[in-house]
């Protein structure tokens, strides 16, 4: 096997050091009746070249040469090369967690650069070094809120990305955490009247996304004051980081839980992702998941240690604030080297390009067909209702090497034949204008159809 | 370190000191000397109801947690907010550093609590292991 | 004495600042190609949600960040520059080919909602990593969608608890070992779960009186890893889990240690109920600092109803896709289907090595084990004589004579050039050295290690200061971690 650095006579002499016949003996331990005495019903060995191949198979399988405006939660934004030339090197890429402070001054000063640089994005003051995911990072979030205000109810906006909800549901099942949810309006915005009206003193955190699934931004200032009137904290959900390069980040939040796979990382099919939990200093022992801190050695030189592990799982045990061990930090770095490079301007720049391709779609969609929840602010993604139902369409579109916006009405059924589309700096205008089209001629097919019918019952 | 006969000690390693009605808790020399340098008391907040035997905080070194435990019962009408930003004075003056003051529900619960002399004796039990 | 340093020479590494240290208006390390749209008004666009400052976000052009992060590479180790003796922790290989296929166009950038009828070649991915865990568990069937092993622990302590509530009464506690990582009482808690200790016999094993006396209606679990912390099969392993079935209970089996087993040994035929993977231990995908990593749950067919949705089926018309349809599932524990990038790193890992490598790898990883532990016997306290496996736990019984500690061992590894092994783990182990070489250490690596390590056992007699200020080679020396505790700096700020 070509990873095992060892050769036969290797093996002949350490088994002799031991004092043992065969390797057998080693596993002498292992009672007689479970080992296995055949071998396991698995691929045989391959060799590099076809190992690489069955991927490449795969690929061709996998949406490869599409032009997509999916978005919801997992957005396709350019990734500058430099991000893996740095991410594979070794020293990275085969570390540990940063535990022995001397050899990792590496990846915890890159830590502390996330950290902050995740921090001035915000508007928070502290910033942990990640967790898995968004949808985990909403869900401890909200556990943090919990925690913070010894209240247990949690108040959840039905914009809130559907699977992150679930996961939600998933992780207060067992808490005692009753969870209610709060409807958005016309505008497509969290419903204020409902939400004031089913806030309760036992309302630990109301839970937003903005931007929202619908790509909308929330009136966040609103529903801040909202949350505090009644003793509660406000928890903000990002999933699509680049919006804040353009959109004002939820500075009156008490907890953001961010996903920041926008940020460098790829779509890769749903992971691995970039979670991060961001709060005010105050809330910094009830957070979850580990933190960087700064420090000096004897000689008062700066460097870097993980630091308030008391509040983790492998010192606390029951105790402890999660049981999150293993969290995301090459994805970290990525997001890291990705905010590096575009830094103050070029994250304005990329965001305000998203805005415009994604305004100039809306309005060539809305031609042809309607775009709903036109009254509020959005960043990069918009729902398109059409006469058609919207897999059809997709199908369709398929056809011509396109992947059309979702269909909404899984997660929304009240939305009938809606779909959200995103558009990010990589969709040209060239593919928006095919998608506005191909979706137009569906649309007047169905229309004449329909008048045809008419035509007839008349 | 010689153990100030003004106060009552737990097995738990907590001391408190009675001034009337009132009285002022803390952890004792052993117990920050065997958790090392701590870096953060966490204190329940003025009114809390504590109960004797049961926890009410927590002292934190870099990488232990020690519960507090309440010598007595009674409400919190006071805690020690130095700590809060120099944690270390607990090292440097353990029997100094009180965590928080508490008025007394039912003094004759002390009785049950150790002298100095007795604390001394079963600290040295308990290093001795 | 003159050490006996024979891996590591001290050689310049640069210095370098904080990224913001580097940062001045004007530089960049960005182009966007222009815009084929109309530009927008964002004032009117957003109102009063626009964005109008960045803050201290930095600008720095590419080959600064390029110097930057190679340099700050430049201070870690890592496995690639040598051995990592983790104990737990399984640092092994990881792979290049696991890389370039991850970055093949259609993986890298497959969208999770994208239709299933052009996302067949993630599914089959997925399909055929399932049935590769399957067989090497012996389970029946499996969720990939855990994040990480403690998130895979959770998942199925969520399925434990589905299951005995299926059959009318949850129950209320989980039996833990005092030697168990603490993730699993921290994971118990979070399925609200009360957490009971069970301690260990003098071999380092499942004390069987204590488990008999403890196991009632109301333990719905025990949390058992195998081989344990110690490093020691649990050779009880089936009286365990009769003791467990007895009483309806179930048996969780914590898979971080794996590797000791793989192709040798299957959980689902000793017993095991419910168990997770990690892949980045036992299936070579990297650990990356700290992340991420991947948690595999795999259970009997007993527990199937439970996983979580949604689950790869093959559908009438021969194609694969997803079942969301699942009403006795515990839910979702993870957005989209999980850290689907390591599910293809650990096929190829698996697809490179097949039946026999996998084996070999295995048989390997034990055997490296028990030469350090041989090398080792005799210099320091070996607290359990029980066969080892796939690690070797020592304490620090012998040098704490003379006031140095497993920690301080550790550093001073550092300045012969190898990785520190975990310290302070097991519990049950005062002063514990946990040493777990993988497989991938070649007998010269592990001969300078057994003698890296003599050498610091003679230093600790003869000059253990040297020990105790340790490590000396190192950018920095040993970190105030005090005041970073106390007065917690967690993020730069610009002086003024």
């Amino acid at each position: 096997m070509r990873y095992l650095p060892k050769s036969p006579d290797d093996r002949e002499a350490m088994l002799k050091a031991i004092g043992a016949r065969s390797v057998d003996d080693l596993f002498a331990s292992i009672p007689a009746e479970y080992r296995l005495r055949r071998d396991l019903k698995i691929p045989r060995q391959m060799a590099e070249s076809e190992i690489v191949d069955f991927f490449r198979q795969r690929s061709r399988e996998n949406g490869d040469g599409y032009t997509s405006f999916l978005g919801a939660g997992a957005y396709f934004h350019y990734r500058p090369v430099i991000i893996d030339s740095l991410i594979s090197r070794g020293e990275f890429l085969t570390a540990y967690t940063p535990y022995q402070a001397e050899i990792s001054q590496g990846t915890l000063q890159s830590i502390f650069e996330f950290q902050t640089m995740i921090c001035e994005l915000t508007g928070m003051e502290v910033a942990n070094a990640s967790m898995y995911d968004g949808s985990t990072a909403a869900a401890e979030a909200v556990m943090m809120a919990v925690r913070l205000t010894g209240r247990r109810s949690v108040m959840v906006a039905r914009t809130l990305h559907p699977e992150y909800r679930e996961v939600l549901a998933t992780y207060a099942t067992h808490q005692g955490m009753p969870l209610s949810i709060a409807n958005y309006a016309q505008d497509g915005r969290l419903n204020l009247q409902e939400l004031e009206k089913s806030i309760t003193p036992e309302t630990a955190c109301v839970l937003v996304q903005s931007p929202n699934f619908f790509g909308i931004v929330e009136d966040i200032d609103a529903i801040a004051q909202i949350a505090h009137q009644n003793g509660a904290m406000l928890v903000v959900s990002i999933a699509e980081a680049v919006s804040l390069g353009i959109v004002e980040p939820p500075r009156q939040a008490d907890v953001i839980a961010m996903e920041a796979q926008s940020f460098g990382v790829p779509l890769g099919f749903g992971g691995p992702y970039c979670g991060v939990i961001a709060t005010r200093e105050k809330n910094v022992r009830q957070m979850p998941g580990r933190l960087v801190g700064q420090t000096t050695d004897k000689q008062g030189n700066r460097g870097f240690v993980l630091t308030l592990a008391t509040r983790e799982q492998h010192i606390r045990r029951e105790k402890a604030t999660s049981n999150i061990c293993t969290n995301q930090a090459l994805v970290a770095l990525m997001v890291n080297i990705f905010m590096t490079i575009y830094g103050r301007v070029g994250l304005k720049e990329l965001a305000k390009q998203n805005l415009a391709k994604t305004a100039y779609a809306a309005t060539q969609f809305a031609r042809h067909g309607k775009v709903l929840f036109g009254g509020a602010p959005r960043f990069n993604e918009f729902v398109v209702e059409t006469s058609e139902d919207p897999y059809a369409i997709n199908s369709r579109l398929l056809g011509h090497k396109m992947i059309g916006g979702l269909p909404l009405k899984k997660f929304y059924p009240e939305l009938g034949n809606s779909s959200l589309w995103c558009c990010t700096e990589l969709t040209t205008r060239s593919a928006i204008d095919t998608a506005v089209g191909l979706v137009a001629e569906s649309e007047r097919s169905v229309r004449s159809a329909k008048e045809e019918v008419e035509e007839v019952t008349r | 370190m010689p153990y100030p006969s003004d106060r009552k000690y737990t097995r738990e390693h907590e001391w408190i000191q009675v001034n009337g009605n009132s009285a002022a808790v803390g952890i004792t020399d052993y117990a920050q000397q065997s958790l090392g340098d701590i870096v953060f008391v966490e204190t329940p907040k003025v009114g809390a109801e504590l109960t004797a035997g049961k926890t009410f905080g927590t002292v934190e070194s870099v990488k232990a947690v020690s519960d507090l435990f309440s010598p007595a019962s009674g409400t919190v009408t006071e805690v020690n907010s130095e700590l809060a930003t120099a944690p270390e004075k607990v090292n440097s003056d353990a029997h100094g550093s009180w965590m928080v003051r508490i008025t007394l529900k039912n003094p004759s619960e002390l009785d049950a609590l150790l002298s100095a002399a007795d604390y001394e004796k079963y600290v040295a039990e308990e290093a001795g292991h | 004495m003159k050490p006996k340093i024979r891996k590591a020479t001290r050689h310049v590494n640069q210095n370098e600042g904080l990224i913001f240290e580097k940062s001045s208006p004007g530089k960049a390390a960005w182009k966007l190609p222009p815009l084929d749209v109309p530009q927008v008004d964002t004032a009117k666009l957003l109102g009063k949600a626009e964005r109008k400052d960045l803050g201290n976000m930095p600008e720095v052009s590419e080959i600064e960040i390029i110097r930057h992060f190679t340099r700050l590479s430049t201070w870690n180790y890592a496995i690639d520059l040598g051995m990592y003796p983790l104990g737990s922790c399984t640092m092994k290989y990881n792979p290049r080919v696991n890389e370039a296929v991850a970055r093949v166009e259609g993986i890298a950038n497959g969208h999770p909602y994208q239709p299933e009828k052009i996302s067949q070649g993630a599914l089959q991915i997925m399909k055929t990593l399932s049935e590769c865990l399957i067989e090497i568990t012996g389970m029946d069937a499996i969720t990939l969608q855990p994040a990480a092993g403690a998130h895979g622990e959770m998942t199925g302590l969520l399925m434990v608890r589905a299951y005995h509530q299926s059959k009318g009464n949850p129950r209320k506690k989980v039996l833990i070992p005092d030697s168990a990582h603490g993730t699993n009482p921290a994971t118990a808690a979070m399925v609200n779960y009360a957490v009971e200790n069970l301690k260990s016999d003098a071999r380092g094993m499942v004390d069987l009186a204590s488990l008999k006396q403890q196991m009632n209606e109301d333990v719905a679990a025990l949390m058992l890893t195998n081989p344990n912390t110690l490093g020691v099969f649990e050779q009880q392993i089936h009286e365990i889990a009769d003791i467990l079935h007895a009483k309806g209970g179930l048996l969780y089996m914590d898979g971080a240690n794996m590797n000791a087993l793989v192709g040798k040994v299957r959980p689902g035929d000793f017993g095991v109920d419910v168990m997770h993977l990690n892949l980045h231990k036992t299936f070579s995908t990297p650990h990356g600092g700290g992340g991420p990593g991947s948690g595999p749950v795999a259970v009997k067919k007993g527990l199937e109803p439970f996983l979580p949705a949604p689950v790869v089926v093959a559908k009438p018309d021969g194609t694969l896709g997803f079942e969301y349809n699942r009403p006795h599932s515990v839910g979702r524990v993870r957005s989209f289907y999980g850290n689907f990038g390591m599910f293809v790193r650990a096929l190829a890992y698996i697809q490179a090595n097949g039946p026999d490598g996998l084996r070999e790898t295995t048989e390997d990883a034990v055997l490296n084990a028990n030469y350090i532990r041989k090398g080792l016997e005799g210099t320091y306290d070996l607290p359990y004589s029980t066969p080892s496996m796939h690690e070797v736990v020592f304490s620090d019984k012998l040098q704490a004579r003379k006031g140095v500690r497993t920690m301080d061992i550790a550093k001073r590894l550092i300045d012969y050039g190898f990785h520190p092994y975990t310290t302070a783990f097991p519990l049950i182990v005062p002063g514990a050295l946990m040493i777990e070489p993988t497989e991938s250490e070649s007998k010269e690596e592990m001969d300078l290690f057994i003698e890296a390590m003599k050498s610091i056992a003679e230093e600790v007699e003869e000059d253990p200061q040297t020990v105790l200020d340790a490590p000396h080679s190192t950018r920095v020396s040993r970190l105030d971690e005090t005041a970073a505790a106390r007065k917690p700096v967690l993020r730069w700020k610009p002086a003024n």
